[in-house]
């Protein structure tokens, strides 16, 4: 029986500890802050919790009816101290992880740009049913369900959704954020090491949704501006038309590139997402908002 | 124009074998147990004793066996959901098509929330919130039965989606825009809207029941803080009911008239806006997570009291932590979406409000340790259960102060580790709270005990079973795993999935052990018989015969301290055993039976079944037959009967208690 237990446990150890792909093996300097923040708030709140779970087991056991040892209170039934013993601990605990949160709220907070001396690249996204698209804007590409970004320098993301809620998500690198039709999110992340990240829809987007994931490649400077050069050779143009192909629901759909994108493209789908032909219909003020 | 709107024979999915296995299964249950009780004749008995009673006693049993049959269901679609994760990994499909695979985990959801946690804490107020205040029934007994049967139809409804048509593939939230029109066409959508609202109405109507029963009727000398702690945490939850189920009824209609008129709250175009639908059903979403805990933080409170054989630690403290979480749960509602891409000032003010709500979560943690500090615990059953909440609780609130904090929640939100959290509060906090109090009140309401045996049995399942299924979804999460996913390509998710399908099955394991409990003491009760007071209880409810009879105090009691009950046993040892003859008893009058719950409960799911499907003309009947039927009884000529003394004395007689309050 111990052994099992004791492989499970070194099994879960390990996969916790930095072989795993998820949110506790961060690649970049975001979810490197988050994670921390992660362990900082669990180990305030383990300091109580454990003692909370050590004194309720044995509380019970040592007055148990039949321990005659016991001395029996029939009567105990308030003291001051222990009152306020009762309600400083929660408060003092809750000072400390609303502290930690509060503070790291507003230095993590998606927008917010990521001190760097390079300059960031710019992608705008685009949730459609069931894969992502990729807006280049400064180099005028785009690419569907794969993700290139050079290391080492900030990425600055702008997020829509042509249709239903989804979220963007590299676990990896930064949390989520939504994205929703008619209005922009943004978000900021960098990748400090080269590799390959996990990239997923976080937010149940209807049937297509298991296979709505993508694979972002943090890719050495120079190989990304080959990667920029090597895209703007081939594959087809993005427009209007070509757009609204794409849109068509579809699953699982193999990662491609485009080697132009039509200027104002973006701020085209949020502009019109879904909008009526009904001249009645007029622009929805939320994405007017962005555009100011 | 077509008479039957969008029904017809396609609606049934006769390609499906696993629905068609179910409903046949469900259909073939509900014709047995129908033939059974039609043979034996017991149709005038369920009819006068039960379907039209307005006894809060009665009605709190039905609303709890609905629950545990639901439970039944809801808990078939978390299986299925374990066992498809267990297989589809790689390439894998698994079993379950995503249009299939998407209805179970929107039922699983809607069902455990609306119809196993909220009937089963509503249920247990029934039952004993009348009992505790020392009074003879709810404000509005007759409204008690309409909202218990609404409830009913609600679940009806829900059930023939499994039959007939589909139900919806959007989540238990049904966020739109994939909820709207555009995407969500088919009638999925609809039976989660119709069977919601109804049940809505109901439990909007139990809610203002509940809060003029406390606030109005309680037993003389009985001031507020003499109150037992679960009449307190009812009307805190009762409070919140009113306050918020209005909100997800507004939410929903709204919801409604985008689908079925074509308005434009919600939808992408014409300047509707899905980020209030979010907003307006989480404002009404956290309050409900309190509405079901805080009634199961009551019974965890009458527990721990009784089994250690002592008053509950800093009552006032307890009344204070539950209204402030009554207060500060309605404050705290953006914790939900802090991926929605808010402001700093928002998110870290919403995150802050979070956490203060477990500070008072906290205080009562503590003072059940003090409760039990200098007691004399017996470890029945219900002592189990508070225990085995009391250490997985708090980690559950960990995680969920975690969730609190938004650059944590970015990363682990809509992720396997947020269904982990939600469970781990859940499962422990409610869900065995209630089955605390079933066992705790099982004896009161029907006079004999439950098996201790099979409850432990039962109890080590639950809480091994729990741990087993749920720990490993943190860390499937923790690796980046998101909830909903119907097959998924990462191998290394797949041991932990399979190790928390193991877990669901020794749940399933606890399940059996309950049924088997609850035959098996059925089978022996007589060997089981109880008296009015068999675990040596401190509130009125056991000052009583077991069972009560409908007026359940031939006398009401007079109270002069908290633990009532508990003080005229400390107080009064002469009042032992006084003998019936000696007191004095007036006629009692208690309202009459009507049929009016069962007959109102009959339209409504005629006309929820009729704009599900755009009968037009069905719903038009639907509705007028509700309206008429409620008239016809507004005119009602009796509405009360009068109980002789006699047949008062004479079950007092045949009765005796150990005190005679």
């Amino acid at each position: 029986m111990r052994y099992p237990a004791l492989s499970a446990l070194l099994a879960g150890v390990m996969t916790l500890g930095g072989c795993s792909e998820g949110v506790l093996d961060p690649k970049g300097p975001v979810a490197a802050a988050e994670r921390l923040i992660m362990f900082n708030s669990t180990a305030i709140m383990l300091a109580i919790v454990i003692p909370t779970m050590i004194a309720t087991l044995g509380t019970a056991y040592w007055f148990r009816a039949s321990n005659k040892r016991a001395r029996y209170l029939p009567d105990f039934e308030y003291s001051g101290r222990l009152e306020l013993l009762v309600w400083s601990i929660p408060i003092m605990t809750v000072i400390l992880v609303g502290g930690v949160a509060w503070v790291s709220t507003y230095d993590l907070d998606p927008p917010k740009a990521i001190a760097s001396a390079e300059k960031p690249v710019r992608i705008q996204v685009v949730a459609l049913d069931w894969k992502w698209l990729f807006i280049y804007p400064d180099e005028g590409i785009a690419a569907v369900n794969q993700l290139t970004v050079p290391v080492g320098t900030p990425i600055s993301f702008e997020l829509t959704s042509a249709g239903v809620m989804n979220s963007f998500f590299v676990p990896q690198l930064a949390g989520q954020i939504y994205t929703m039709a008619g209005m922009a999110t943004r978000l900021n992340l960098q990748a400090d090491h080269t590799g390959t990240y996990r990239g997923m829809s976080a937010n149940y987007s209807g049937a297509g949704f298991s296979d709505m994931h993508f694979n972002v490649e943090a890719v050495p400077a120079e190989n990304y501006a080959a990667w920029v050069a090597a895209t703007r050779g081939n594959g087809p143009v993005l427009d209007e038309q070509t757009y609204s192909t794409l849109a068509k629901p579809s699953q699982a759909v193999a990662p491609f590139s485009y080697r132009t994108v039509a200027p104002g493209l973006f701020s085209g789908i949020v502009r019109t997402a879904m909008q009526s032909g009904d001249p009645l219909c007029v622009t929805d003020i939320a994405s007017e908002r962005i555009e100011r | 124009m077509n008479l039957l709107g969008k029904l017809d024979w396609s609606a049934i999915p006769f390609d499906q074998p696993i629905i068609m296995g179910a409903s046949g299964g469900m259909i073939l249950g509900i014709g047995a147990v129908l033939s059974w009780v039609l043979l034996k004749g017991y149709v005038p008995y369920l009819w006068r004793e039960w379907i039209t009673s307005v006894d809060h006693k009665r009605i709190g049993v039905m609303y709890i066996v609905l629950a545990l049959l639901m439970l039944l269901r809801g808990f078939s679609d978390a299986i299925m959901m374990r066992t498809q994760q267990a297989v589809a990994a790689g390439g894998a499909q698994g079993y379950l098509p995503p249009e299939h695979y998407d209805q179970i985990f929107t039922a699983h959801g809607t069902i455990m929330i609306f119809f196993v946690a909220m009937p089963l804490v509503i249920g247990m107020m029934n039952f004993a919130v009348p009992l505790q205040l020392g009074v003879r029934d709810v404000a509005f007994p007759t409204l008690n039965s309409v909202s218990f049967w609404l409830t009913a139809s609600a679940v009806l409804l829900i059930n023939v989606s499994l039959v007939v048509g589909e139900f919806a593939r959007t989540g238990w939230m049904a966020y739109p825009p994939l909820s709207e029109l555009q995407f969500s066409p088919g009638v999925g959508v609809d039976y989660y809207l119709w069977s919601l609202q109804i049940s809505g109405v109901g439990t909007l109507l139990t809610g203002i029941n509940f809060v003029t029963t406390i606030l109005k009727l309680r037993a003389p000398g009985m001031s507020l803080m003499r109150m037992p702690v679960f009449c307190w945490t009812a009307l805190a939850s009762s409070l919140m009911i009113v306050a918020v189920f209005p909100v997800l009824t507004a939410t929903f209609a709204m919801l409604l008239l985008d689908r079925y008129l074509g308005f434009h709250f919600f939808s992408l175009d014409a300047g509707g806006n899905p980020m209030m639908y979010v907003n307006l059903f989480w404002i009404w979403g956290h309050p409900e997570v309190y509405i079901l805990v805080l009634p199961a933080f009551g019974i965890f409170s009458e527990v721990s009291a009784t089994f250690s054989g002592k008053p509950l630690f800093g009552y006032r403290s307890m009344v204070a932590a539950t209204m402030a979480i009554c207060i500060l749960s309605m404050l705290v509602w953006l914790h939900h979406f802090f991926t929605m891409g808010a402001s700093a000032n928002v998110n870290a003010f919403f995150g802050v409000m979070s956490m203060l709500i477990g500070l008072p979560t906290g205080v009562k943690i503590f003072n059940w340790v003090f409760t039990m500090y200098g007691g004399r615990v017996r470890f029945t059953v219900p002592v189990l259960w508070l225990i085995g909440f009391m250490v997985t609780f708090v980690l559950g609130g960990l995680t969920g102060v975690l969730l609190a904090v938004p650059p944590v929640d970015w990363q682990v939100h809509n992720s396997m580790f947020l269904i982990a959290h939600f469970h781990h509060v859940i499962i422990p906090g409610v869900l065995f709270g209630l089955f605390a109090g079933y066992t705790y009140w099982f004896p009161k309401a029907f006079g004999f005990a439950l098996d201790e045996r099979w409850g432990k049995a039962a109890f080590w399942c639950w809480f091994i079973g729990f741990h087993l299924a749920f720990m490993p979804l943190y860390v499937v999460g923790l690796m980046g795993m998101t909830r909903r996913m119907q097959h998924y390509d990462n191998l290394a998710w797949q041991p932990w999935l399979l190790v928390a399908g193991a877990g669901a099955v020794i749940i399933l394991a606890g399940i059996v052990c309950q049924a088997v409990q609850l035959v098996v003491s059925i089978r022996t009760r007589d060997r089981r018989r109880v008296t009015g007071d068999p675990w040596n209880g401190r509130t009125l409810e056991w000052s009583t015969a077991s069972p009560p009879p409908a007026w359940n105090f031939a006398v009401l009691p007079h109270v002069s301290d908290k633990d009532a009950f508990w003080s005229t046993k400390q107080h009064a040892p002469a009042a032992r055993l006084q003998p019936a003859q000696a007191r004095a008893y007036k006629p009692i009058e208690m309202p009459s039976n009507s049929p009016i719950g069962f007959v109102n409960a009959f339209f409504a799911v005629i006309f929820g079944f009729a704009l599900i499907w755009h009968i037009w003309w069905l719903a038009v009947v639907g509705a007028l037959g509700g309206f008429v039927s409620i008239l016809a009884f507004a005119f009602r000529r009796t509405d009360e009967i009068e109980i002789p003394p006699e047949q008062i004395a004479q079950f007092d007689r045949a009765h005796p208690t150990e005190f005679a309050a």
